[in-house]
């Protein structure tokens, strides 16, 4: 059978330390219910500067300086220890800083709703001119406002205000007097979903050696929503994001799922790359700011930097086989039904056991399984433990009551077919596929032949439903047949022999 | 402990009373299921939800205590929580319930 191949994979980072503090949930919760309080004091006072960021061993490994592996080489806590030699930019994308980011909004604002300050721009129009991906774009970004402007638009328009530095640098304009859904505030969440992902496309096509105009679908997997009071989640960040890195060949639409959505998406580009429907389907998602900082009390009350101090994207490539990278098993697929019930052991089951019987394997037999990859250096001091660590310890748990597992060995198997966590806590980006660029490498010139990818999403913070949700799929070292069905000697024999005929009945006729 | 569910223990205990109220909970960590029994026996830490400064003083167990255990179907519990009673730090939750009683339970 020939399944699809995962093509090329782009992830980038984006330091936004002045987010956390206005635009972070925790952050303006704090200030709507307790202006006075302690945490929001203090919290400048444990903001990291970016080269802290670049330094940060998780972050290093999400774009690629460092593998997963290489992590367990740091001792928990990672954030008081550097990488040697880190640097911004990565084999899988950059970690990029937060006034060039501010840029990356002006550059896809579609409808002239960010307004930047004059001098602001001048500044960063020097300092991109260098940066590989952007140096041509700068002319987008246009003269700038005098901040006198800004200022007005923040205080008397309610535009959402953009620091730099603590500074006013700029805005983002409400789109509508009176429409909810298109608030300065809701336009600046999505302008930097939108902004985001494209920095993570434009580092897929430009790592990866990849022809955009051969993108034909882009499937757009983050958790906002955008549309208008007549459809609140109407889309189309796919396509909007699609536009912003010219892939003129593509349409797209956007899938959501809570922290599920990127799984989900995996799956449905398998499923159209397989079918034949289309060649080269990409993945999307940009990263969330409301969710900066989200776990900033407890960081503070331990006298630890806030480390939900970045923007998370990711953008994948799916496209037919070409018999070297790494196939996506469309037919080992995992789902968490609504009949599946909620216990650890039913998720569990349905996720993982029940997708490898379909292929007559076992828990041991995936080499790698890539989960929920929190990075534990965030949520430990949170109280929410290290999640990688106790989604593999439920894997192997299972293991144990089917009897492929002996108990005393579930630790190691923990430690041989887990990985530390290293992905920000953003929701969505964690999901399963923060390996999938790593994957590229560990099943074609690594030692690994098989992974499952899984995505688990949390429903009912919607009000929709109680229910939870997940979705997995088995990828594979590719075995280097790409054809879908074989022509036996027989048939090749016979064809050969018509055609003869053929000939020799036109030699005859001539 | 999420704010809603604040709000819903607070409103079933107004309802029922607080004597006939039992809180199960299922959190992972030791230091989670902790600090939601905190919040409804003494009032919430953060100072966050409904139950700040609410001293409720509800009965609180955890899944994996032996007390819920044994009020349980053996088949069920196996069913539903054997696999969750082998990957958790069983012992050390069980510790910080049974601090959260002796401290804050009024029943």
């Amino acid at each position: 059978m020939s399944y699809p191949v995962i093509k090329g994979a782009g992830y980038a980072l984006i330091h936004t330390p002045d987010m956390i503090i206005h635009n972070g949930t925790t952050q303006t919760t704090e200030r709507i219910t307790n202006p006075e309080s302690e945490y929001l004091k203090k919290i400048t006072d444990h903001i990291r500067t970016y080269e802290e960021v670049i330094n940060y061993a998780p972050n290093q490994v999400y774009i690629g300086n460092i593998t997963p592996e290489d992590l367990r080489n740091y001792k928990l806590p990672w954030f008081d220890k550097d990488v040697p030699e880190a640097n911004r930019f990565g084999k899988f994308g950059e970690i990029m800083p937060q006034d060039e980011f501010i840029c990356l909004l002006k550059i896809v604002d579609s409808f002239d709703l960010v307004k930047l300050k004059k001098e602001f721009i001048n500044n960063l129009k020097v300092k991109m001119q260098n940066h590989p991906l952007f140096k041509n774009d700068m002319d987008q970004l246009k003269e700038g406002e005098e901040i006198e402007e800004i200022e007005k638009m923040v205080k008397e328009q309610h535009a959402e205000a953009l620091y730099h530095e603590g500074n006013l640098v700029g805005c983002v304009k409400k789109a509508h007097d009176i429409d909810l859904n298109l608030t300065a505030h809701i336009l600046f969440e999505n302008l930097v979903v939108k902004a985001s992902g494209m920095l993570a496309f434009k580092h897929l096509i430009n790592k990866n050696n990849i022809d955009v105009s051969d993108i034909e679908y882009v499937i757009e997997c983050s958790e906002e929503a955008c549309g208008d009071m007549n459809q609140r989640g109407g889309g189309n960040f796919a396509k909007a994001i699609a536009e912003s890195v010219g892939a003129v060949n593509a349409t797209g639409s956007d899938t959501r799922g809570f922290c599920a959505a990127p799984t989900h998406a995996l799956i449905e580009a398998a499923a159209l790359v397989k079918s034949g429907i289309y060649e080269n389907v990409v993945i999307v998602a940009g990263g969330a700011t409301a969710k900066l900082g989200m776990n900033g009390k407890d960081h503070v009350k331990k006298e630890m930097p806030i480390l939900e101090d970045v923007l998370g994207a990711f953008a994948i490539l799916i496209s037919k086989n070409d018999g070297v990278n790494p196939v996506l098993r469309t037919d080992l697929v995992g789902k968490h039904t609504v009949g599946t019930g909620s216990s650890p052991q039913a998720v569990i089951t349905a996720l993982v056991t029940t997708p490898l019987e379909r292929g007559g394997l076992k828990i041991t037999d995936i080499d790698k399984y890539s989960v929920e990859m929190q990075n534990p250096d965030i949520t430990k001091p949170a109280g929410a433990g290290d999640v990688p660590e106790a989604n593999y310890k439920m894997i192997g748990a299972l293991g144990v009551k089917r009897n492929e597992l002996e108990r005393k060995e579930l630790l190691n198997f923990v430690k041989e077919h887990g990985m530390p966590g290293w992905a920000p806590t953003q929701g969505h980006i964690p999901s399963g596929v923060p390996y999938l660029g790593f994957a590229m490498k560990d099943l074609t010139e690594g030692n690994i032949n098989r992974a499952m990818i899984i995505g688990k999403g949390s429903l009912f913070l919607g009000r929709m439903t109680n229910l939870f949700d997940g979705v997995s799929i088995v990828i594979e070292r590719n075995s280097g047949k790409t054809e879908e069905v074989g022509v036996s000697q027989e048939t090749i024999k016979k064809m050969i022999a018509e055609s003869m005929r053929d000939f020799a009945s036109q030699l005859l006729k001539e | 402990m999420d704010l809603e569910n604040q709000n819903r223990v607070k409103s079933m205990t107004e309802k029922y009373g607080a004597e006939n109220i039992i809180v199960l909970f299922g959190a992972a960590e030791a230091e989670a299921a902790g600090l939601a029994a905190e919040t409804v026996t003494n009032g919430d830490p953060t100072f966050a939800g409904s139950l700040a400064g609410v001293q409720l003083g509800l009965r609180v167990y955890h899944v994996v205590e032996p007390e819920f255990k044994e009020a349980v179907d053996g088949e069920v519990y196996e069913e539903q929580i054997g696999m969750m009673e082998m990957v958790l730090d069983v012992d050390e939750i069980v510790e910080e319930m049974k601090s959260m009683r002796e401290q804050f339970c009024k029943y």
